[in-house]
């Protein structure tokens, strides 16, 4: 558990970057620090670890005052990633991940044996150890960059936009495997990023701050994005927050119209009338055959229509939302955890089951 | 190259004197510039003291340095140790700047992560920032080491034996394979040292050489 309690910070050329913090990250959760650019979020992650002093005010970890232990034992007890991963370029991918342990005193076997375990831990195959950091691409100095973090399997770890250099695919790949990684690791997490979605997909509590260090909501994503505080907090979760709010909507009871399905590679011979979805030998969706398409022979992937995303049954109703407005036959495809076809749904269907639902807004 | 074969023994003694007056000093001219371009690169104001006056060091003709030093110090003219301190001045006066400048290049988010790994100064920069400043600080002693090999020769005036000797030697008895001979081994020596600093510098940063191919192949 980290507290901050009426932390403040003046830089001495007399910008106040941090104002009156108080604020509790609780143990084993992941809270993620957000807000526009130059609002404090980078000074009160480094005044955790004392990277920064605070002008005034205390931090305590498990109740303990910060400035009791000696900064460079305080720092090899947390994890610490930044944006550009800052991996030492002189020293090997197996050797930056060893970095804590062997400054902890470990011998080089054991460290290096540690760092190998920790390469897998966030999915980079063994031989890359062997590599420099500038052999690697960005999204692999990220993991690179956590691993290190890990390896002195600290309780707590400090992460400043550890994501915002690298493309939004590879961002969102990095994003689940912290999620999952979180799952088994169970950190005490502090996040900082300037980006709203990443905010409410990873965090569990959210800090929103505003210019001048103020903390303007702490709570959770669903209550930031339902019930803003200020006009400030509305603005910046953005105009499309109603609809990001439903990621937090699980959709039980969803139910599912059939339509019109055909195989890939079955013999066919006729001009289809209405929509009709093609999926493959295995029952994976393919696209859409459009209406007025001549079929003669057996059906190919030529005429297909390229079909919106899918939605996995039991995810949230953002998902399913998405499926129906971004289906070209305008019902969103449904399908189960091995994406296989479920059955299709329309956007007049979800809008009615969000319309139906309780006020469920905390995230479960 | 009769001559040569003659006085092998002669030219080998004035070799190995001629290598340690140049080389010790590049060795001396290290260890004092790293903790200076230390200073220079940690204090601004350090630095705008200290490159300036490196530079201008560096334009003292060597012959000069060569002659008040002695006095200066209240050695004796002949002593080699005065031509040991004026080429480590000239090595001091080439590295500081090139040390001051590598640190300064260390990518300030490499120095924070090390911070918040938990490294202590003094082991941060013996363990980060110093072998992250070895390309540039090689390159200055590449420059530094053939310098010196090349300027040992002018300490021949002051009679301090080492190859340069061969030059004032073979003017004075008109032996001219005597001066060859030694043009060729200083021009050796230096292409051997300047050699061997590249080849150790290329062992201690396998790291620049994967960073050079990753640059060159996109
Ligand atoms: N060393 C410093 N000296 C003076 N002012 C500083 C210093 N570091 C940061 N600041 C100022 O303090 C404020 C907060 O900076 P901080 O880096 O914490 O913001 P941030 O929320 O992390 O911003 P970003 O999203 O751009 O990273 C800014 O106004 C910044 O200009
Ligand atoms: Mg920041």
């Amino acid at each position: 558990m980290i507290e901050f309690r009426d932390v403040t910070k003046q830089y001495p050329d007399g910008t106040v970057a941090v104002d009156k913090l108080n604020l509790t990250v609780e143990a084993g959760t992941i809270t993620v620090f957000v807000g526009p650019s130059g609002c404090g979020k980078t000074t009160s992650l480094r005044m955790v670890n004392r990277m920064i002093e605070a002008t005034s005010g205390t931090i305590l970890i498990d109740g303990k005052d910060i400035r009791d232990s000696e900064p460079a034992l305080l720092r090899r007890g947390m994890g610490y990633v930044i944006q550009q991963a800052g991996l030492f370029p002189h020293r090997t991918v197996l050797d930056n991940v060893a970095t804590v342990p062997l400054l902890s005193g470990w011998d080089k076997r054991k460290a290096r044996a540690r760092a190998a375990e920790l390469l897998e831990t966030v999915g980079l195959p063994a031989e890359m150890g062997r590599r420099y950091p500038v052999q690697l691409s960005g999204g692999q100095q990220q993991r690179v960059g956590v691993a290190r973090a890990l390896a002195a399997d600290p309780p707590i770890l400090l992460m400043d936009e550890p994501f915002s250099a690298v493309d939004p695919v590879v961002r969102e790949d990095l994003q689940n495997e912290l999620l999952r990684l979180q799952g088994e690791l169970d950190k005490t997490i502090v996040f900082v990023t300037h980006d709203i979605d990443e905010a409410v997909r990873i965090g569990e509590k959210v800090a929103v701050f505003r210019k001048g260090g103020v903390l303007a909501q702490y709570g959770t994503p669903a209550d930031v994005l339902r019930y803003p505080a200020d006009e400030f907090v509305a603005g910046f979760v953005g105009r499309d927050r109603g609809y990001r709010g439903l990621s937090f909507l699980e959709s039980s009871g969803i139910s599912v119209d059939r339509v019109e399905t055909a195989k890939l590679g079955k013999p066919r011979a006729e001009t289809v009338a209405d929509w009709v979805l093609v999926l493959d030998s295995d029952g994976h969706p393919c696209g859409w055959l459009p209406p007025g398409t001549s079929v003669d022979g057996s059906l190919t992937r030529e005429p297909l229509v390229a079909g919106g995303s899918l939605y996995t049954t039991g995810t949230s109703l953002r998902g399913a939302l998405d499926a129906a407005l971004s289906s070209p036959a305008s019902r969103g495809v449904v399908v189960d955890e091995d994406g296989k076809y479920v059955g299709v749904i329309t956007a007049r269907q979800v809008l009615d089951l969000i319309e139906g639902h309780p006020q469920a807004v905390s995230k479960t | 190259m009769n001559w040569l074969s003659r006085n092998i023994d002669a030219v080998l003694e004035l070799t190995g004197y001629h290598l340690v007056i140049a080389l010790l000093p590049v060795l001396f001219g290290l260890v004092i510039s790293i903790p200076l371009g230390w200073v220079a690169n940690r204090w601004p104001v350090a630095r705008a003291i200290l490159v300036p006056v490196a530079g201008i060091m560096y334009t003292i003709p060597s012959l000069v340095l060569f002659l008040i030093l002695p006095p200066l110090l209240g050695t004796r003219v002949l002593d080699e140790i005065n031509v040991i301190i004026a080429l480590t001045i000239y090595t001091v006066a080439l590295l500081v700047r090139s040390v001051a400048d590598a640190l300064a290049a260390v990518p300030p988010h490499v120095i924070a992560a090390a911070d918040a790994m938990g490294y202590r100064p003094v082991r941060r920069f013996f363990g980060v920032e110093l072998p992250l400043a070895v390309p540039v600080l090689v390159a200055g002693l590449r420059v530094a080491t053939v310098s010196n090999i090349s300027l040992t020769s002018v300490a021949a005036i002051l009679g301090v034996p080492q190859l340069g000797s061969l030059f004032t030697d073979g003017f004075a008895v008109e032996n001219y394979d005597e001066i060859v001979v030694a043009i060729i081994l200083i021009f050796l020596l230096a292409m051997v040292f300047d050699g061997l600093l590249l080849l150790a510098g290329r062992l201690l940063t396998p790291w620049a050489r994967a960073g050079r191919a990753v640059g060159a192949a996109k």
